[in-house]
């Protein structure tokens, strides 16, 4: 009986072993279980796509001024109509993504891994380090986190990377407070009492044994994070803060149509404000996905 | 609980140590805990005296069972010689060298020499980490043996030394059973060829049939490897089978110790009285002309632990001076001590 259960499941794993098979599957569950979810990856890889392709699909050069073609409206010639320089408005969307994406993936990821280490780091520490540590993070949280960002890039300067150094920050602390909350749950179970005693170094036992574990509030930070990265690099570069011309940046498309031409050629601003929306919109679906399939606490069925 | 261990021989009443070496001193230990309140100005507005003044020593080769009641500080006893707890006072003495002095860095040359083995099988192990990883990480850490393949071979070692096939390292803990993942936590715990090892109820967590299998594997391991337990539990019956020597815990203090067929037979303190009293004779005749002596009250909250002897207000012996006289443990018969003045 035994045996063959264990085969059984042997089997079973066997199965779910195949990688194209496990694919398939895990698609199809999150078709049928997330339809939203399912929407919002479709979106996100929608854009990922569009970014790497960028200069195969993009129908104009995105920096090229074409000055006997501006404002003009959408067309068969320039699908979304052009802007004051007489630049393809589809081309620039389509390059913005590239920006939007490397930002809000870059600043998310390091921002939240960071701020995983430091909060286990911190909890499993404890005492008179996590006390201070804690108000460190009190002090940087004290801050809304466009203020922090502006306050960062006024220091650093503009620049892609200022931007993704200006939106790392704030995201370290309000990780870091998450993480730490799981984490000192982690660290009064026996397997890292088991480690301690076994005079394993801290460094292992938070990355090993601590930081594994924690994995779930992390994802669900790390996706929600990538929305909130992509609007702030909108509204940096909105403000000027961000991203500079030409560089093609949805933010920045917005700043250089929306209040001058509004009436007068108001599709400047519409399309790469509705590919903000929509690309903060697909990263909040597929966010609450996350956290409905990791943590059972949250799960609304 | 009676359980059945019959089929095994236990440890003999007349043991005289192989070998009469201590291997382990704990003097005078004590660990209090201050209950904090403030968030920047912190102060201490109580303090919980979970360990209060306990001596012991333990010799090569030996079992020293404790038991007491949830709460009595018998687990934070073994946390404190482990060094997993800084103690408050006293001295842990592990070889002639008192660990309690010792720094993180220079503790990790004694932390391989002693080893624990938790009471709960479900969390004791790390449920992102495969059986071999759990059981190789230490040797890996250490380096003994430095290869790779002679740490698998070891893992396969170990693993069959604690009833377990070799298939099951590539398994995850959830995937095994409570009886298999404590196994699993005795085979980590003897990576490293420690000499010692704290088993904090590691029973307990297990249904009866397994309890029996894990207790005589212990056995075996001892015998074996010449191993020194520190065997903590308040299942008196597996303490019996088990131990050579057992020290009684009330409220932080060590109120008996004596040889264990000494205790089992001749208890002295009232409080062991009626703790063993308590337990079960699996014979309802005996049992039914048995008389039980029920304590009276309640633990007493070790924040505000009572005057004089602890015990004081729940003992039927008790006398005025036991409100007033902390009563030290004395020997009454060779190797039999009881921390009472009234027997």
């Amino acid at each position: 009986m035994v045996e063959l259960r264990s085969e059984a499941i042997a089997a079973a794993k066997e199965e779910e072993d195949t990688p194209r098979r496990f694919l398939r599957e895990a698609v199809r569950d999150l078709v049928f279980r997330k339809p939203l979810g399912a929407a919002g990856l479709a979106i996100i890889l929608l854009m990922i796509a569009m970014a790497l392709l960028a200069p195969v699909i993009a129908p104009y050069n995105p920096v090229a001024n074409v000055y006997e073609k501006i404002h003009q409206p959408p067309s068969v010639e320039n699908w979304l109509g052009t802007d004051q320089f007489g630049r393809d408005i589809l081309s620039r969307i389509i390059y913005g993504a590239r920006t939007a994406l490397l930002v809000g993936f870059v600043s998310s990821l390091v921002g939240a891994t960071l701020g995983l280490v430091l909060g286990v780091a911190s909890a499993y520490f404890g005492g008179r380090f996590d006390l201070v540590f804690q108000r460190v993070m009190d002090v940087f949280m004290a801050f809304p986190l466009i203020i922090m960002a502006l306050a960062v890039v006024s220091i650093f300067g503009t620049g892609v990377q200022n931007v993704i150094l200006a939106i790392t920050i704030p995201i370290i602390p309000r990780c870091a407070r998450v993480v730490r909350a799981s984490a000192l749950a982690i660290r009064e179970i026996p397997y890292v009492d088991a480690a301690r005693a076994m005079g394993f170094g801290h460094g292992r036992i938070i990355l090993r044994h601590m930081v594994p574990n924690v994995m779930a509030p992390y994802l669900i930070m790390l996706t929600s994070f990538m929305a909130q990265a992509i609007l702030l690099e909108a509204s940096l570069s909105y403000l000027g803060l961000g991203v500079q011309e030409p560089v093609p940046a949805w933010g920045l498309m917005l700043q250089g149509g929306a209040e001058e031409y509004a009436e007068s050629a108001p599709w400047i601003a519409i399309f790469p404000g509705l590919a903000i929306s929509l690309s903060v919109f697909a990263f909040n679906l597929f966010g609450d996905a996350v956290r409905d399939a990791l943590d059972p606490r949250l799960r609304s069925d | 609980m009676a359980t059945d261990f019959s089929t095994r021989a236990r440890p003999s009443a007349s043991w005289k140590g192989e070998g009469d070496g201590v291997l382990l001193e704990v003097k005078g230990l004590k660990k209090h805990f201050p209950i904090v309140e403030g968030v920047l100005v912190q102060k201490a507005t109580a303090t919980v005296k979970a360990v209060d003044g306990v001596s012991f020593s333990i010799r090569k080769g030996e079992t020293l069972g404790l038991v007491g009641e949830s709460g009595c500080g018998k687990t934070t006893t073994g946390r404190c010689i482990l060094q997993l707890e800084r103690p408050t006072a006293g001295e842990v003495i592990f070889e002639g060298v008192d660990l309690s002095s010792l720094g993180h860095k220079e503790l990790r040359t004694w932390r391989r020499k002693m080893q624990v083995i938790f009471q709960d099988p479900y969390s004791s192990l790390n449920p992102r980490m495969k059986i071999g990883d759990i059981i190789e990480e230490p040797m890996y850490v250490y380096g003994l043996p430095p290869d790779a393949r002679g740490r698998r071979e070891r893992v396969r070692e170990l693993l069959s030394v604690c009833g377990l096939g070799a298939r099951m390292a590539d398994r995850y803990p959830h995937e095994m059973s409570g009886g298999q993942r404590q196994r699993v936590g005795i085979a980590r715990a003897l990576a490293m060829k420690p000499d010692f090892l704290v088993c904090d109820e590691p029973v307990s967590a297990l249904d009866v049939s397994i309890q029996a299998q894990i207790v005589n594997l212990l056995e075996d391991l001892r015998q074996e490897f010449g191993l020194t337990y520190l065997f903590i539990a308040h299942d008196l019956s597996v303490v019996r089978h088990l131990c050579h020597r057992v020290a009684v815990m009330y409220l932080g203090r060590i109120v008996e110790m004596a040889d264990c067929d000494a205790l089992y037979e001749n208890p002295r303190h009232p409080y062991t009285r009626a703790l063993l009293s308590a337990v079960p004779v699996p014979d309802p005749e005996v049992e039914h002309g048995r008389s039980l002596e029920v304590i009276a009250g309640e633990v007493p909250s070790p924040i505000n632990p009572p005057s004089g002897c602890v015990f004081h207000p729940r003992c039927p012996l008790a006398v005025d001076g036991c409100k007033t006289h902390i009563p030290a443990l004395r020997e009454i018969t060779l190797g039999h001590w009881v921390a009472c003045t009234e027997v």
